[in-house]
């Protein structure tokens, strides 16, 4: 079948069987592999993608599901020159250390701040819980995202989103 | 020096690197590509015509492989089957023994569930997949034995005539133990379990392999490239020149890619020979956790014997550690567990005993801490017990007790510097003091509690390893004018390629930027020894320094000859590269002099040198559903030095939340074998919401040998938080609940419930 959708802010129209799994799609037929699977069964986190603005785990979503949806990926979240504040932020703060969790960390992250900008740290931490991740026992990632909550005004946070994400 | 930092501040001191980056808060060097979603990962390579490899698995726990058929109706023209028959030198994965095979043999014993038998490859992963379900395994099921105390029995035998693994003695002073110990005014003896824990890294175990006229190149997720190439070469029948091993960017290991890899490697080489092109081989979560090595399940009797005025007399251990069905690093993780029983604690009557016993079940392995978190759970609880029967502060029976310079260890070893014991336990106290647990009010289902626990942990191989190991590292000055880290220590996440930046940069007196840490590949790099056992900074930080300050001295000479003496060694570097094209120097590992180990009789000196660690652990315990909350956790440890204070955070805060999972939720369930929770729905780990606000605290005794004073931090904060947040559990249900209820892992509200039912 054929499906159309943006991906990080481009048009594309995928062929594909709609039962693929879409991190299948991103990752085998769109070579977007910064998306990235941990457990296969929507646990871990690691293969979160926006779906339309909401954070989704894309091992469980069937492809044909997308017409007409939006879809950011990790390779959406920076511009061009600048990284996003919380890609920054985890940098500085040690909120990424294997690296394998970070691209769903991330976004989810930008999710959470843009839903609630003001969430505490605890809110952060249930906001967060569908991402799983093992090595920084999410303390640095928790001070990432309250550093990038408090450095940047709501307006930079969403002036920061890709131009496709609407 | 004592740097504390509470969630929330900043540890990096902001602003602009100065030449002596080493001490400072530099951001990760593969920070950008990691948080871009550029970093590749093994399963984010592609060759050209590659194929997918799966494996085949024994559905039993002990038997006889009878027949490997392939059923008919299914079109096997694109499916390239590989069975023991194939292998073209040993069948065996040699790490310590070669005792396991690659793949089951027709004819041999199975000797656990998930065991390897036959391997598959197809052009897509759905055919392989669809392949392997049309492959069947005739098998003469046997007896088998789960458990490390049934193996001792010896009525099935899984290794040898006696399934004992290793045994090991270390003996302290003289005479009985048994009547040192009934001379005591006290004895407190405490039988503790520990359970499995998954390592439960977040990208599943992985491995390309190719061949190229009689080449073989293998990439992947791994720890420890020059571990696979020797198990290659033995498996393949290849020397290392024909056999390249290449480190992925890899998703983590905690231990669990130490050893395991080179099975996959295996498969994934012996593949893509049969096939004559490229294989990839990506383990499911459900078949990692299930194949896949653990930490050794534990039974360890430890009794104590001290004082009226606590003063620890006597003590006596007997370490049993379940191995599985292989070597594979079992005698070592039990050597390390044996080596931490007694605790960091005086005392001139030790005996402990160390026996591992081969289960049919996967074998267990390498896990961060390596032994010590098993035996740091019984002396610690033990230790609670003791100040708790005297009536004494937690911190009063540790401060009466604890090693300190000067002192002796199990070993007979003397602690000479770097003895951090007690700044770390003061830096805890203090924070104790300053907060308060909150009272109980008797009308709520919530009862608060507080834990404290105390260790150590010894950093690099043990005894003369590291004289045997031998580890090599180059520094080069690449013909572009930049300067190259050459090792093979691999960076799992831990920081390894910004620690050496730092360590390099400084001692060349350059900028980071102009450092590379590239991934090691076994044909780039010199063996630096496997990543593993702490030792990475400590070891082989101090051959990187060396070796650059060696490449700083040559090129300072090299300007001075040339007349460039004034010129900052930067440029006289880019100079002297177009000149003289690349210049490398290697340095090898030379331990510390005094380092003197009897390996027969296990005294001596066991490590160069010990991180020390305390910890306290405030809960909050719900008496209706025995949820457990982790209100508070501080962590205090010794590592020398901090090269980077955000990734020294890092680790010690990963460890700490894996530890606190190991003690109250996470746990591996055998049934029969078989891992009966092999997914992340139900072999759960720690989240977001379950992790506390963690409050770190570094200390800095340096270690005259480490570069900087940094010696190992890795693996420490995984020994102690576990017992710690035990401690608070008993503390908050003590009427409550009987003690014995928390001398098994995990406290998870099924046991808090088994352990409250005990007293009505």
């Amino acid at each position: 079948m054929n499906i159309d959708v943006t991906i990080n802010g481009e048009s594309r129209t995928i062929e594909t069987e709609g039962h693929r799994r879409l991190l299948d799609v991103l990752r085998e037929e769109l070579g977007l592999v910064g998306t990235k699977e941990g457990c296969g069964e929507g646990e871990c986190g690691a293969c979160t993608v926006l779906l339309n603005g909401e954070p989704v785990n894309s091992c469980l979503v069937p492809v044909g599901q997308l017409q007409g949806a939006s879809l950011t990926t990790i390779e959406g979240m920076a511009g061009s020159e600048s990284l996003h504040i919380i890609q920054d932020t985890l940098i500085r703060y040690g909120g990424a250390q294997c690296g394998i969790c970070t691209p769903g960390v991330a976004l989810c992250a930008k999710w959470a701040l843009e839903k609630e900008p003001d969430a505490s740290k605890e809110r952060l931490r249930e906001l967060l819980a569908g991402n799983i991740c093992r090595c920084t026992g999410y303390q640095a990632i928790v001070d990432a995202i309250v550093a990038a909550q408090e450095s940047a005004p709501e307006t930079s946070l969403k002036d920061a989103k890709e131009p496709g994400d609407e | 020096m004592v740097h504390s930092s509470k969630s929330g501040e900043e540890v990096t001191a902001k602003g602009s690197v100065s030449q002596s980056s080493v001490g400072k808060g530099l951001p990760r060097v593969d920070g950008d590509a990691k948080v871009r979603g550029t970093a590749r990962y093994v399963d984010d390579l592609k060759l050209p015509n590659m194929h997918h490899g799966m494996t085949k698995r024994s559905a039993v726990p002990h038997g006889i492989l009878k027949g490997i058929h392939k059923r008919d109706g299914f079109d096997w023209s694109q499916v390239v089957v590989v069975t023991a028959e194939d292998i073209p030198g040993r069948n065996t994965i040699v790490l310590i023994e070669e005792d396991q095979p690659a793949l089951v043999a027709i004819g041999a014993p199975i000797r656990h569930h998930d065991e390897a038998v036959a391997l598959v490859a197809a052009p897509s992963r759905e055919l392989a997949h669809e392949a392997l379900t049309h492959l069947e395994l005739e098998v003469e099921e046997m007896p088998a034995v789960f458990t490390c105390e049934d193996a001792l029995e010896a009525k099935v035998k899984v290794y040898g005539d006696d399934n004992i693994l290793k045994t090991y003695l270390i003996e302290k002073g003289e005479g009985d133990i048994d009547a040192k110990l009934a001379a005591c005014d006290h004895v407190i003896e405490g039988l503790y379990r520990t359970q499995a824990q998954e390592q439960m890294y977040i990208e599943p175990q992985g491995m390309i392999a190719s061949w190229d006229e009689g080449r073989c190149h293998i990439v992947g997720s791994m720890q420890c490239p020059f571990y696979i190439q020797k198990a290659m070469c033995t498996l393949l029948g290849l020397d290392a020149e024909h056999l390249v091993v290449e480190q992925a960017v890899t998703g983590g290991g905690f231990g669990g890619k130490e050893e395991y890899p080179s099975m996959i490697a295996g498969h994934a080489a012996l593949l893509a020979r049969e096939a004559g092109v490229p294989v990839k081989l990506i383990y499911e979560r459900d078949e990692d956790i299930a194949a896949t090595t653990k930490r050794h399940p534990s039974v360890v009797r430890h009794r104590m014997g001290f004082d009226a005025d606590g003063t620890i007399r006597a003590i006596d251990v007997d370490v049993l550690f379940d191995g599985g069905a292989y070597q594979t690093l079992t005698q070592v993780v039990l050597s390390r567990g044996v080596l931490h029983a007694a605790g960091p604690y005086k005392c001139e009557n030790t005996r402990v005993r160390g026996r591992a016993a081969a289960t049919n079940t996967p074998p267990h392995g390498a896990f961060r801490g390596f032994g010590a978190p098993q035996t740091t759970f019984a002396y610690e609880r033990q230790t609670q017990k003791a100040a708790k029967l005297l009536g004494m502060s937690p911190f009063a029976f540790r401060e009466l007790n604890m090693l300190r310079d000067g002192d002796s260890t199990a070993t007979s070893q003397i602690l000479e510097g770097s003895v951090g014991s007690e700044a770390v336990l003061s830096a805890v106290k203090e924070v104790a003091e300053a907060y308060a647990l909150p009272a109980d009010d008797e009308n709520s289902s919530v009862r608060h509690g507080r834990g404290i626990s105390f260790y150590f942990h010894g950093a690099g191989f043990t005894g003369s390893g590291e004289a045997r190991l031998a580890g090599r590292a180059t520094v080069a000055l690449a013909v572009d004018g930049h300067f190259e880290v050459r090792s093979s220590s691999t960076d799992i996440g831990q920081g390894v390629q910004t620690m050496f930046t730092q360590i390099a940069a400084t001692a060349l007196g350059v900028e980071p930027d102009v450092v590379r840490v590239p991934s090691p590949a076994t044909d780039r790099v010199p063996d630096s020894g496997p990543t593993v056992a702490s030792r990475t900074c400590m070891v082989v930080g101090r051959v990187v320094n060396q070796a650059s300050t060696a490449l700083r001295e040559r090129i300072e000479a090299w300007a001075r000859e040339n007349g460039f003496g004034d010129m900052p060694l930067r440029q006289a570097a880019t100079a002297m590269a177009k000149v003289e094209g690349e210049i490398a120097e290697t340095v090898q590992y030379a331990p510390p002099a005094g380092i003197v180990w009897d390996d027969e009789m296990y005294t001596g000196s066991a490590y160069p040198c010990y991180g020390w660690a305390a910890c306290m652990v405030d809960v909050k315990v719900d008496l209706d559903t025995y949820e457990v909350t982790i209100d508070r956790c501080v962590h205090a440890v010794d590592v020398g030095k901090a090269i980077n204070p955000v990734v020294v955070k890092g680790q010690i805060e990963g460890g700490t939340l894996q530890s606190l999972g190991w003690a109250l939720w996470e746990d591996v369930i055998y049934h029969d074998g078989k891992v009966a929770n092999d997914r992340m729905t139900n072999c759960i780990v720690p989240t977001f919401s379950d992790a506390p606000e963690m409050h770190t605290i570094i200390v800095e005794e340096p270690f005259a040998s480490g570069p900087y004073g940094a010696k190992g931090v890795g693996e420490i904060p995984m020994d102690g938080p576990c017992v710690a947040a035990v401690g608070a559990v008993e503390d908050a249900l003590s009427s409550l609940a009987r003690s014995e209820g928390f001398d098994v892992l995990p406290v998870s509200p099924e046991a808090i419930q088994r352990a409250m039912r005990l007293e009505s």
